[in-house]
């Protein structure tokens, strides 16, 4: 796995035999053989066919953390969208203040940002987060950018290295919402500077060795700065 | 059928077709910012734009299928697109074309996988030059598989007709016009299934079964260009 580009597969793409591999996300079966369902590119482990999707929605899944901007309070809850195919619920058991009812507008308004754990997702598609867990709250302040929910892995690198590189060299703070939601706070050049390198990765986001050539680039930048 | 014009000169069509041959096609993917996909196609004189909205809770909330996602094709001819300006807005024949369109559509899209939602398809006519639900319906496709919707097959489609006689293919204006058949199909090339069939004229068994053969293999054509097309922009964005 040195120098070749990823193969990009389109929907109704033959990609192999049930015989010889499973298929994983992204894939279909139809009479013994697996099929592409989505536009991505081709990752293939030992056992399975995958399709990591170029393109597309947040697909959420229970435990993500996200960033989601509310809609509506209601009397008793509120409705976030967190870039979805459909809005999340809030309830107010779900947050960390004590919330009387009625009085939802008084802690959350429509436009307000939230940092949130997707708590729940039904047969049925119907989606709850809430606020009760480390680090969740209300944003304020900081930058909110948006980049293809497919290529935050990437962003955020194995065991979290590409990010905290980031991190580190930039001197900034960054939470990565797995729906593809990145906020950022710091000094306007260092914030500047998080924004260009995470643009790159999304750009760049299908070739090998990314984590090695960011930190290169931003060891040079630092360098200039001194 | 009294026409002045002779639609077959010298074994070439009016404009210097074969009879098995296609207009020329353009396709080009994910052209608009806003929409999650789209599409814009040349096809001769037509041009045609699509874009993929969604998928999305559907609204109104009677129209939602708790077992899948519903799918909505807008066909649309601009006001600008014909000789004398159309009437703006849904007429008998658009609202036709929007629902086999969206049917389909249906059938492609695995629609099981958004409950509750809908997928929304608009089909915007700029130009039109015959075959424009033909036209329409390879642009949704390609909006949908930039759009990023799962789908099980790229649909395309493709008319044939009867002119003077004779069995060809992709009918341009003067042939629509004055010719004695129309027979638009979109298929699913994968599979072979046909996902829209409908005639306009009269065809024997023989001419009809010739017709569709013709329409298919224009249909498997066009697919490339359809595949190709998605390939080129995002191996592009690959190589940055």
């Amino acid at each position: 796995m040195n120098k070749q580009t990823r193969e990009i597969v389109i929907p109704s793409q033959l990609l192999g035999d049930i015989k010889n591999k499973k298929a994983g996300h992204g894939t279909f079966i139809e009479n013994g053989k697996i099929y592409a369902e989505i536009l991505g590119v081709l990752s293939a482990d030992s056992e399975h066919i995958n399709v990591i999707p170029l393109r597309g929605r947040y697909d959420p899944i229970q435990g993500d953390f996200v960033i989601g901007i509310v809609i509506e309070a209601m009397s008793s809850s509120w409705l976030v969208d967190i870039n979805a195919a459909y809005p999340a619920l809030l309830h107010v058991n779900e947050v960390q203040w004590d919330v009387e009812f009625g009085e939802t507008e008084r802690y959350l308004n429509a436009g307000d940002t939230i940092m949130a754990k997707v708590l729940q997702v039904d047969s049925e598609k119907k989606l709850q987060i809430t606020l009760k867990d480390r680090n969740l709250y209300k944003v304020k302040g900081g930058n909110l950018i948006s980049v293809e929910p497919s290529k935050v892995p990437r962003i955020i690198g194995k065991k979290a290295s590409m990010i905290s590189l980031i991190k580190k060299y930039t001197r900034s703070r960054i939470f990565v919402g797995q729906n593809g939601r990145i906020w950022i706070e710091g000094e306007g050049q260092d914030v500047q500077k998080a924004i260009e390198i995470i643009e790159l990765i999304q750009k760049e986001a299908l070739s090998y060795g990314l984590t090695n050539k960011i930190e290169d680039l931003l060891k040079k930048d630092s360098k200039e700065v001194h | 059928m009294k026409t002045e014009i002779k639609l077959i000169k010298n074994g070439k069509r009016l404009d210097g077709r074969k009879n098995d041959e296609l207009r020329p096609i353009k396709i080009e993917a994910g052209v608009l910012h806003r929409a999650e996909g789209s599409c814009y196609l040349e096809w001769g004189g037509n041009k045609v734009l699509a874009a993929v909205y969604g998928p999305r809770e559907a609204v109104p909330r009677h129209t939602q299928n708790p077992l899948r996602a519903i799918v909505n094709a807008r066909y649309n001819m601009a006001a600008f697109s014909v000789d004398d300006r159309k009437r703006p807005g849904p007429d008998r024949r658009s609202r036709e074309i929007s629902k086999v369109i969206s049917e389909a559509l249906e059938n492609i899209i695995i629609t099981e996988k958004f409950p509750r939602a809908s997928i929304d398809v608009s089909i915007e006519i700029l130009d039109a030059e015959a075959g424009t639900r033909c036209a329409g319906l390879t642009a949704a496709a390609e909006a949908l598989v930039d759009a990023g919707i799962p789908l099980k097959d790229i649909p395309v489609a493709c008319a044939a007709g009867k002119i003077e006689g004779e069995i060809v293919l992709d009918l341009g204006k003067e042939e629509d016009n004055f010719g004695d058949a129309d027979l638009p199909i979109a298929i699913a090339p994968r599979t072979g299934e046909i996902l829209l069939l409908q005639m306009d004229g009269h065809l024997t068994q023989k001419e009809f079964d010739k017709a569709l053969d013709l329409a298919i293999k224009g249909c498997k054509t066009i697919a490339e260009l359809q595949k190709k097309a998605i390939l080129e922009k995002y191996q592009k964005n690959m190589e940055g």
